[in-house]
C-alpha cells in the first residue's frame, strides 16, 4: 500500500469537512455541550451554589460505586467529593460518545458520497488502490471524531481544575485511568465503528441510507464503548488496559476486512449488490 | 499499426443488462479513435474496461499491452479519463482539484504548480482556479476536467463525451485541443454520440450498438469500403429524360427515382456528362456530387439504411449492370466489422 497516497485521500476528504460549514458547526456544538457546557452548570451548581439536598441525592448514590473507584474519590466535603466524582466518572463515557457520534456521520457519507457527486468515477480510473481508498476514507473520519476529543478533553480538564480543583486541594485531571481511555481504549472504539459504518457506507444506494444505517448499526456499539469505557475508569487501570487490547484486536480483525468492501465497481454505481 | 488499446471478444453485464457483448475493436497510437453509439451503446462501460476500473467477465482488455486488471497501476497513471459528469469536488477550489489529481498520478512535487497553471491556461481556466468549483458554470466545469486529464502528462486519454454542456465555441475550441494532443503523440479515445462533432475529427471509428461494434476502422476506409462507387444526384425538368445516362461513358449505374442517383467510375466526369446531357436538351435543374460522411456511415451501420441506397454495393437491395440492367438481390441490413 502507498501510504503516500492514502493521506492524499485523506487529506483531500478533511479539506472538503473544513470547507462544509453546515457539517463542523453542529458537531463543533455537539462536543462543546457534551465537554463544557453540560458538565459546566452541572459542577458549578454542585461547588458554588452548594444546594446541599441535591448534593447529599448525589453522595448518596456515590455508594453505588465500586470499592476501588470509591477509593479514588478525592475531596474533604460531600460537594468536592460528589463534584470530584462527577468529573472522573459520570462525564467520562462522553469521551467515548462524541467521536463515535462525529466520526459516524462523517464516515456515513464518505464513499456513497463520491458515488451520488460523481467523483467516484474520477477515484475509480486514478491508480489509488481500493486499499488506499478505503484507509484513507478510514482516517478522514477518524480524524475528525478523535480531534474533537482531544479538544473537548482539554477543555474538559480546564474546566474541571478550575471549577472541582479548589475543593479537592489543587488540579487532579486528567487521572491515569482518563489517559488511557482517551489514548487506548477510544481509538479502537472508533476504528471498530468506522469499519461497520464504511462498510455500509460503500454499499448502500444513498447518503440518507448510509446515515440511517449508521445510526442504527454504530448504536450498539456506542453502548458497549460506554459501558467498556466506564469499566475501564471503575475498575483501575489494569481493567482499561485489557478493555483496550481487547478493542483493538476486533478492531484491527475488522479493518483488515473491510476494505474488501470498498471496490471500483461500488465507486461507479455499477456494482450488482449497490 | 501500433496499437495502444485493444479489446478482443470482451463481454459484460450489470445484473441483467448486457453492457458489453463481444466486443472488438483496437484504438492506434497517436489517432483520434472515436466511438459513436447511442445511449446505452456501452461506450462508457469501454472507458472504464480499458482502465480496468472495471473488470469484464469475458474477453480481453489490453492497454499499452497490458491487462488493466493486474497492471491496474502501470495502466492507469498512463491515462487521462474525463467521465461524461466532469466528476469535480464542488467544496474544493479548482487549484484544490487538479492539486488532488496531481499528488494521486504522481506528479513530480516541484513542477506540479507549473503544470497546474500550464494544463488550466490550455483551457482557459486560470482565472478561476482559486474559487470553489461548486460555483463554476458547466463549460467551466469540463475544462477543468479536461485540465485534469492532461495534469500527469498521460499517452491515453479517454473522454466520455468531452462537449456535453459547452457552448459551440467552447465545443470547438475542446475539439481543436484534441486534435492537438494527438499531434503530440498522444492517443485519445472518445465517446460521443454527436455525429457533428466526431466528423472531421476522428481518425478511427468504432460504431457501436447495444455493447457491439457494429463498424470499425480508419474513416477514410471504411467510407471508401461502404461507399465504393463515386456517386452524384442529378435532376431535369423531365426525369425521364435522366435515363440516357446510362449509356454515357463512365456511368455505372443509375438509381432513379425522381431524381437520379448516378453512379461514376469517378467524380471527374460530371461535368462532361452534364455537358452531353445540356447538347441534348435535357433541362437540368440539379446536380450535386455526393462525398459520405460520418453520419451516412452511422445510420448505414445502424439500419442499413444507406447502404440499400448503393446499388453497387454487395449488400444491396438491388444492383444495376454498367449499360442499366437490373439485377435483384436479397436484402441485408447487418454489417458487420469485417464486411
Amino acid at each position: 500500500m502507498n501510504w503516500r497516497r492514502m493521506w492524499i485521500v485523506a487529506q483531500t476528504d478533511l479539506k472538503q469537512l473544513i470547507q462544509a460549514r453546515d457539517y463542523w458547526i453542529p458537531m463543533a456544538a455537539l462536543g462543546a455541550m457534551f465537554f463544557l457546557i453540560v458538565p459546566a452548570i452541572l459542577l458549578l451548581t454542585i461547588t458554588q451554589i452548594g444546594d446541599v439536598e441535591m448534593v447529599s441525592q448525589i453522595s448518596k448514590t456515590l455508594k453505588v460505586l465500586p470499592q476501588a473507584a470509591q477509593a479514588q474519590i478525592q475531596g474533604s466535603d460531600p460537594a468536592g467529593r460528589t463534584a470530584y466524582a462527577l468529573a472522573v466518572f459520570l462525564f467520562a463515557p462522553v469521551a467515548v460518545v462524541v467521536p463515535l457520534t462525529i466520526s459516524t456521520a462523517v464516515g456515513a457519507s464518505t464513499i456513497v458520497g463520491e458515488r451520488e457527486r460523481g467523483t467516484g468515477e474520477f477515484l475509480a480510473h486514478s491508480p489509488a488502490t481500493a486499499r488506499e481508498i478505503y484507509f484513507g476514507k478510514l482516517a478522514a473520519s477518524l480524524i475528525p471524531g478523535y480531534f474533537t476529543t482531544i479538544v473537548g478533553f482539554g477543555a474538559y480538564s480546564l474546566l474541571v481544575n478550575l471549577v472541582v480543583g479548589p475543593s479537592v486541594g489543587g488540579w487532579f485531571f486528567p487521572t491515569p485511568n482518563w489517559w488511557l481511555m482517551v489514548l487506548w481504549v477510544i481509538p479502537p472504539f472508533l476504528a471498530i465503528t468506522l469499519s461497520i459504518v464504511l462498510r455500509l457506507s460503500a454499499k448502500v444506494k444513498s447518503t440518507a441510507a448510509a446515515s440511517q444505517a449508521s445510526g442504527l448499526v454504530s448504536l450498539p456499539v456506542i453502548m458497549i464503548a460506554y459501558s467498556q469505557s466506564t469499566g475501564a475508569l471503575f475498575g483501575g487501570l489494569i481493567v482499561g488496559a485489557i478493555i483496550g487490547a481487547v478493542a483493538w484486536t476486533i478492531a484491527a480483525l475488522s479493518l483488515s476486512r473491510g476494505f474488501r468492501s470498498v471496490t471500483r465497481a461500488r465507486l461507479l454505481g455499477v456494482a450488482n449488490e449497490v | 499499426m501500433d496499437l495502444t488499446v485493444h479489446l478482443d471478444a470482451v463481454s459484460h453485464r450489470f445484473g441483467e443488462v448486457q453492457a458489453l457483448d463481444e466486443l472488438c475493436f483496437s484504438a492506434p497510437t497517436a489517432k483520434i479513435t472515436v466511438l459513436l453509439g447511442p445511449n446505452g451503446a456501452g461506450k462508457t462501460t469501454t472507458i472504464r474496461a480499458i482502465t480496468g476500473a472495471i473488470a469484464p467477465l469475458h474477453g480481453t482488455v489490453r492497454t499499452f499491452g497490458l491487462d488493466p486488471a493486474p497492471e491496474s497501476n502501470n495502466v492507469r497513471i498512463r491515462c487521462g479519463v474525463v467521465s461524461a459528469k466532469p466528476a469535480l469536488y464542488d467544496r474544493l477550489s479548482g487549484h484544490d482539484n487538479l492539486l488532488y489529481s496531481a499528488q494521486l498520478y504522481e506528479v513530480d512535487p516541484d513542477v506540479t504548480e507549473a503544470r497546474i497553471i500550464e494544463c488550466a491556461t490550455r483551457f482557459g481556466i486560470q482565472d478561476a482556479l482559486e474559487h470553489q468549483v461548486g460555483g463554476y458554470s458547466t463549460g467551466m466545469k469540463t475544462r477543468l476536467a479536461l485540465s485534469r486529464s492532461l495534469l500527469h502528462d498521460p499517452d491515453l486519454l479517454l473522454f466520455d463525451e468531452p462537449t456535453s454542456g459547452l457552448d459551440p465555441e467552447s465545443s470547438q475550441a475542446v475539439l481543436d485541443l484534441i486534435r492537438e494532443l494527438t499531434n503530440e503523440g498522444k492517443t485519445v479515445v472518445m465517446c460521443t454520440h454527436l455525429l457533428s462533432e466526431a466528423e472531421g475529427l476522428a481518425d478511427h471509428v468504432v460504431i457501436m450498438e447495444s455493447g457491439r461494434s457494429l463498424v470499425e476502422g480508419e474513416s477514410e476506409a471504411l467510407m471508401k469500403k461502404f461507399w465504393p462507387t463515386p456517386t452524384f444526384r442529378i435532376a431535369a425538368t423531365v426525369p425521364d429524360q435522366l435515363d440516357r445516362l446510362v449509356h454515357l461513358p463512365g456511368v455505372l449505374g443509375i438509381n432513379r427515382l425522381e431524381d437520379a442517383q448516378v453512379f461514376v467510375d469517378h467524380l471527374g466526369r460530371i461535368p462532361a456528362l452534364v455537358a452531353h446531357l445540356a447538347a441534348d436538351g435535357v433541362q437540368i435543374t440539379r446536380v450535386e456530387p455526393h462525398e459520405p460522411t460520418l453520419e451516412d456511415l452511422y445510420f448505414a451501420a445502424r439500419t442499413g439504411a444507406g447502404l440499400l441506397d448503393n446499388p453497387l454495393h454487395p449488400h444491396s437491395a438491388t444492383q444495376f449492370q454498367p449499360g442499366g440492367s437490373e439485377v435483384a438481390t436479397h436484402p441485408t441490413t447487418t454489417v458487420g466489422a469485417n464486411s
